[in-house]
């Protein structure tokens, strides 16, 4: 039951409640005795119903129950009225447990188990439910277990509704009545019968429902939280969308053998060093999918067979879905100008986790140039040492930032489908914007805040594609340092978002991005053309975000941030060179999206807090400790359980035994002993610098 | 009522107090003296209880109310002295209704049911779930005695015929459609405010000089709208005079007593399980309330007498002091304490001077109360004033109908589940306060003209006029149709009116002397300043007993548990 004070007990509450334990225990003593022993007798039978009425909670006796009704269906004697009997008698049983408790998980799982015997009648519940949802209108098993009997009457969604709108109208701080209105929407979306159903004419009444709780009461969070959902299903778009590419439509790629290339007509962006004879294709999605492979993605080009290629996919866990996926192009090691074709989601197959189809099949072409190697023996000898300091770093030139930067724009898939569809969505979230700023000028209000931040953010991607910037970004990243300012519980939160919108930004105009990028050079160098790093140091940032614009970075400076994350830093394949220093990562699995990054070479990982904590809480948040990919081959990998050190270092070594590092920064961080540092020598042997050492 | 019966004695003689009408007050104040150990004789002239607080049936109602409405009869012949020691006062009735208007459009059908009618003689009226009256029911045991059912709504009217509910609760507010979300979180916020006031939090305090200032200007100051400061006014803190116009309003609320006002509504709804309003009203009307007194009081030993008029009042010769009454029947009966109801006032023979402590006292009888007015109404219909709801209250705040409207008119609607009309009918109860009868009767036909469609051929024609009896209610009715003359222009269909009653009623307030007179029915919509001067006569005539103590509680039956049977 909501809403009542918890009491301290009373003597007399106490001695009550240890009589009552001492009954239990002495019926639960009697009670084991038969289930061992496998008695279903009436008397047994009866003694586990009245050790229920005590303690719902007893799994033993309601699964003891359950064995009795199978015994007693069973038997030869049985009949149709017999069988009803018994399981009245359970229902009963339930009914009464229910009383003394009714959100006993285990009352209501027996009475379903009962009901799917399907000799009793389903007609009862509704009743018994209106009395349980009369008494606490709350209770989500009630609300649960009203579901499963509304889909076993086959009752109409909209009779549902109705009920829920009741329950809402009665009192709107019901989390469950909302939830079970956005539940059954949900499933009438889905089988869209009829007009009524669409999203668009649905919608719109539903935020004007949801105005009515928000600004009656504003303190009260059940209404936000269906205002979530709405704005969900506003934004959402079912089927997924390709976002960008690398490469980009008509853009070219020069691939070079070593750092050094010719032919200036090319830009510094577009330029790939590939020492193993491939390219990467990324695929960037706007929702995770999966089905990705060379039958729903074809490539066509003059060098390579469709079907050889093999798309990955690239995620954090080992499900076969993900917002990213990467196949690796082979190119001849000889001269070549080739156009190639990608064709997404011509045939149907690629699926998004929510279930709806890719449905917009898209294509993109690009040039490819191949310039063979040219290695001389004075380049291989002299290590290559990439030190990001500030002295190597020039703004980029304002020479040609036209022609160099076009490969930005190219990035992105421009998808015509969804504009006429999506006006509604326009239409509500402008709608959207201006009611919430209206509710700010009434109250000060974190959530309304937030909302309103969330909403301005959501119109902004969505007009990006037309207006090409983001209109509102300053607005809302005010919002966000207000609401860090306002709610320090929630502080992280927000900064997290923050930095995202704070990337978007940064990201959403060639000027903007131009600002960031900068030219390496090297003293000691002897490059011709010095490689484009993108700095986004000093920014504050605590998350990455906005990979989707930067697909074709190669080099990138992230150091003097607060980033405790790199999650989504697996997209940028095209990296070699990544400067963490001066952040704020705690653990070694911080690194994992780095694994799944071929091209890195030079890594910076110097003065985080790597080690400061014993225990690595990331891995609390993993749905399941099965599902993480770290640590699931340990038994099959002979080099590891043969080393002690490597054992004791298991984590440095399924971080680090798939880097093709050759440079290595990690001084600055407690896990970074002597020790360790010999480890990872170990571990990687092709590493040629470690904290600026050159090694044997 | 004309022949009187033959008068049994009366035995014994001498009581600690009589009370003469059986009105609330009365029955109240014979009630806590019976309960207070004193020995009481009720009486009332008339064959029922209630007297101005009764219901009576439709055909009763008409005579009651024109028997108080005569002049005083001029005192007969000088009351020639006993030849004992005592002077004879007469008795004399005085004025308290006029500008009575009975119309009656189907006489047929209510004349054969007249006993299926309990019309209250001074409606509106109801109970707040958390008011007085029903905290003394409670502590009396008297709710034993009666059931109650919920009034289900509040609306607001105005001059075009629509009712708009009162959002006077947080899922009201939700619900409501005629606000704007900002006037919904403006509204919010103000009961949020009240509420933790209330609550005595620390950080939302309504300071000392907001709540000394006129509530009208606290409402201005939070920002409230014209349309939710009206709600509030006059729907939740039922002022009766324009706030907004100090020229005319007698009543300027101060923010405390509004704030006391949304307390006790607020505390109202929601108090009893099954009242899904703030209001409560009697089944069988509320004259079942002053009877329920009486049998409490009788429960305890108070002696009634029914249809026993009173004629003089027995005063010491020498001292001018109230010594006892002379009955109709012409036995004497002596008390320490005499109640009187207010129809009853004593007159001086003329010419004849009143012993001399008595003349001091007396000017208290003669005085011309100075309260104004209360215009009543009592229409009845066959279909509700709005569908799928049957009582509910409407309020006309000033201004709403007319513009020289300066008091609100509240109209109560109440069906036939409530046991005081026919199955099927539909009986409203309007009232407004007012300076005289013309201007009381505007008030009242203002409403009735905006809800009601009034046949033009009344009674005197010979011609009646009957609905279709579309609803197969249970009234056999000749149906004598008549094409309905009335305005039609008006889309939707208002309820058709079959019977009214309108009067003025006299606002006289209970006083206190040597002989304590109680006071009409006010023009509130509950009992709470009735009882609170009730409370007040009482502890001057029995200044050391308790007001139904506690412990007077002990009946069997009564467990306390008032909520209304539905």
């Amino acid at each position: 039951m909501h809403g009542r004070p918890r009491k301290a007990p009373k003597p007399e509450d106490e001695a009550a409640s240890s009589a009552k334990a001492q009954k239990l225990r002495a019926l639960q003593t009697q009670f084991f005795t038969f289930h061992h022993n496998k008695i279903y007798t009436k008397e047994a039978v009866e003694l586990s119903a009245k050790l229920l009425e005590i303690n719902p909670e007893s799994y033993t006796a309601w699964n003891y129950r359950k064995l009795a009704v199978e015994h007693y269906l069973n038997l030869p004697d049985c009949n149709p009225d017999s069988i009803k009997s018994v399981l009245d008698d359970e229902l009963r049983v339930v009914e009464n447990a229910l009383r003394q408790n009714f959100k006993s998980y285990g009352a209501w799982h027996h009475r379903k188990w009962v009901l799917s015997k399907g000799h009793s009648s389903i007609d009862n519940e509704l009743r018994l439910l209106d009395k349980f949802q009369k008494a606490d209108s709350r209770n989500f098993h009630a609300w649960n277990y009203r579901r499963y009997v509304a889909e076993s009457m086959k009752r109409s969604e909209q009779d549902e509704l109705k009920y829920a709108e009741d329950m809402i109208y009665t009192n709107f701080s019901n989390y469950s009545a909302w939830h079970n209105r956005s539940v059954l929407l949900s499933a009438l979306f889905e089988k869209k019968a009829g007009g009524f159903l669409l999203k668009e004419k649905v919608l719109p009444e539903e935020y004007e429902f949801i105005h009515q709780a928000i600004f009656t009461d504003p303190d009260d969070q059940s209404g936000w939280f269906y205002h979530l959902w709405l704005l969900d299903q506003t934004v959402t778009t079912d089927s997924p969308l390709l976002a960008s590419s690398w490469p980009g439509h008509g853009s070219d790629v020069l691939l070079v053998g070593d750092r050094c290339y010719n032919g200036s007509a090319f830009s510094p962006f577009s330029a790939l060093h590939s020492d193993s004879g491939s390219f990467p294709i990324v695929l960037y999605f706007n929702q995770p999918v999966g089905g990705v492979n060379s039958s729903t993605v074809t490539v066509e080009c003059g060098f390579n067979k469709n079907e050889d290629l093999f798309w990955k996919p690239l995620s954090a866990s080992n499900s076969q879905t993900a917002r990213v996926w990467v196949a690796h192009l082979k190119v001849p090691s000889s001269d070549l100008h080739s156009t190639v074709e990608v064709s997404v989601g011509h045939s149907k197959g690629i699926i998004s986790t929510r279930g709806f189809v890719y449905s917009h099949p898209s294509m993109f072409s690009f040039k490819v140039h191949v310039q063979p190697m040219e290695r001389d023996s004075s380049q291989v000898s002299v290590a290559e040492n990439i030190s990001l300091r500030e002295e190597n770093f020039k703004v980029y030139g304002t020479q040609s930032e036209e022609s160099i930067i076009d490969s930005f724009d190219q990035l992105i898939i421009k998808n015509g489908h969804e504009t006429t569809a999506s006006n509604w969505r326009f239409e509500a979230l402008a709608k959207e914007i201006e009611c919430f700023r209206e509710l700010l000028s009434l109250v000060d209000c974190k959530i309304g805040k937030l909302t309103l931040a969330r909403l301005l953010k959501a119109y902004d991607a969505m007009s990006y594609p037309f207006a090409n910037k983001l209109v509102h970004s300053e607005e809302v990243l005010e919002l966000y340092s207000d609401l860090m300012k306002l709610d320090p519980t929630h502080y992280q939160f927000y900064k997290d978002e923050h930095s995202i919108v704070l990337l978007q930004k940064v990201t959403s105009s060639k000027e903007s991005l131009l600002q960031h990028c900068f030219q390496y050079k090297d003293s000691a160098s002897s490059a011709i053309c010095d490689p484009i790093c993108l700095r986004l140091n000093n920014l504050s940032l605590s998350r990455m975000g906005a990979f989707e614009k930067l697909l074709w970075v190669q080099m990138l400076d992230l150091s003097h941030n607060e980033l405790q994350s790199i999650e989504g830093l697996e997209a940028m394949q095209l990296l070699s060179c990544l400067s963490l220093r001066n952040n704020k990562l705690r653990s070694l699995t911080a690194l994992e999206p780095l694994r799944k990054l071929k091209s890195l070479r030079i890594l910076d990982i110097s003065y985080n807090q790597i080690g400061d904590q014993s225990i690595d809480t990331t891995r609390y948040v993993c749905s399941s400790p099965l599902s993480h990919s770290v640590g699931s081959e340990l038994n099959r990998d002979e080099t590891v359980t043969s080393d002690v050190a490597l054992i004791n270092n298991w984590e440095a070594f399924f971080i680090f035994k798939d880097f093709n590092l050759n440079q290595l920064d990690i001084v600055g961080n407690t896990i970074a002993d002597e020790k360790f540092k010999s480890v990872l020598v170990k571990i990687m042997p092709k590493l040629k610098q470690l904290d600026g050492k050159l090694l044997d | 009522m004309d022949d009187i019966p033959p008068y049994p004695p009366i035995d014994p003689t001498t009581f600690d107090l009589i009370v003469i009408g059986t009105g609330l007050p009365e029955s109240i104040i014979a009630a806590a003296s019976s309960t207070a150990s004193k020995s009481v004789l009720h009486l009332d002239p008339n064959p029922f209880y209630g007297s101005h607080f009764s219901s009576l049936p439709l055909a009763d109602l008409p005579s009651f109310l024109s028997s108080h409405s005569t002049s005083p009869s001029p005192p007969r012949s000088p009351s020639s002295d006993d030849p004992n020691e005592f002077s004879l006062l007469e008795f004399a009735t005085r004025p308290l209704y006029s500008s009575i208007d009975i119309s009656t459009f189907s006489p047929n059908l209510l004349d054969q049911h007249s006993r299926k009618f309990n019309l209250d003689v001074a409606g509106p009226r109801v109970f707040f779930c958390a008011d007085k009256s029903i905290e003394l029911l409670l502590r009396t045991g008297t709710n034993q005695y009666m059931e109650f059912k919920s009034v289900d709504a509040t609306f607001v009217g105005d001059n075009k015929g629509n009712l708009w509910s009162v959002p006077d609760s947080r899922a009201a507010i939700f619900k409501d459609k005629s606000l704007g979300l900002v006037e919904k979180n403006k509204l919010m916020r103000f009961f949020k405010l009240v509420q933790g006031h209330l609550a005595g939090e620390q950080d939302i305090k309504i300071s000392e000089e907001d709540l000394q200032s006129p509530f009208v200007d606290f409402l201005n100051k939070m920002g409230l709208p014209p349309k939710i400061k009206s709600f509030i006014l006059y729907a939740i803190a039922m002022a009766d005079y324009d706030q907004e116009d100090t020229g005319v309003c007698r009543d300027l609320l101060k923010t405390k007593d509004g704030i006391d006002q949304l307390a006790l509504y607020n505390a109202s709804i929601g108090r009893f399980q099954n009242a899904s309003g703030a209001f409560l009203y009697p089944i069988y009307g509320q004259g079942e309330l002053s009877q329920a007194f009486c049998r409490r009081a009788a429960v305890k030993g108070c002696l009634y007498v029914l249809r026993m008029p009173v004629t003089a009042l027995l005063v010491d010769k020498d001292t001018g002091c109230y010594k006892g009454v002379r009955l109709a029947s012409g036995q004497d009966i002596f008390s320490q304490k005499l109640i009187l109801d207010p129809t009853f006032k004593v007159t001086l023979p003329s010419g004849s001077s009143p012993p001399l402590p008595l003349k001091e006292k007396l000017p208290f009888f003669s005085l011309k109360d100075d309260k104004g007015k209360i215009a009543r109404g009592i229409c009845i219909t066959k279909t509700s004033l709005k569908p799928d709801i049957s009582n509910f209250l409407v309020v006309y705040p000033p201004r709403s109908l007319f513009p020289e409207q300066v008091t609100s008119i509240r109209l109560l609607q109440i069906a036939s589940n409530l046991a005081v009309c026919l199955p099927g009918m539909f009986v409203l109860y309007i009232s407004a306060l007012c300076n005289d009868d013309d201007q009381g009767k505007k008030l009242i036909h203002a409403v009735m003209n905006t809800l009601l469609t009034v046949p033009l051929d009344s009674e005197s024609n010979a011609a009646v006029q009957s609905e279709t009896a579309e609803n197969g209610s249970a009234v056999q009715d000749e149906t004598s149709e008549s094409s309905s003359g009335g305005p039609s222009d008006s889309g939707e269909e208002k309820p058709t009116l079959l019977w009214s009653a309108l009067y003025s009623q006299e606002l006289t307030l209970g006083q206190v002397d040597f002989i304590c007179s109680t006071p009409m029915p006010d023009g509130k919509l509950n009992y709470n300043d009735l009882i609170d001067t009730t409370f007040k006569i009482f502890q001057e005539i029995y200044p050391g007993e308790e007001f139904f103590p506690e412990t007077s509680l002990e009946n069997p039956e009564g467990d306390g548990d008032a909520s209304p049977e539905t």
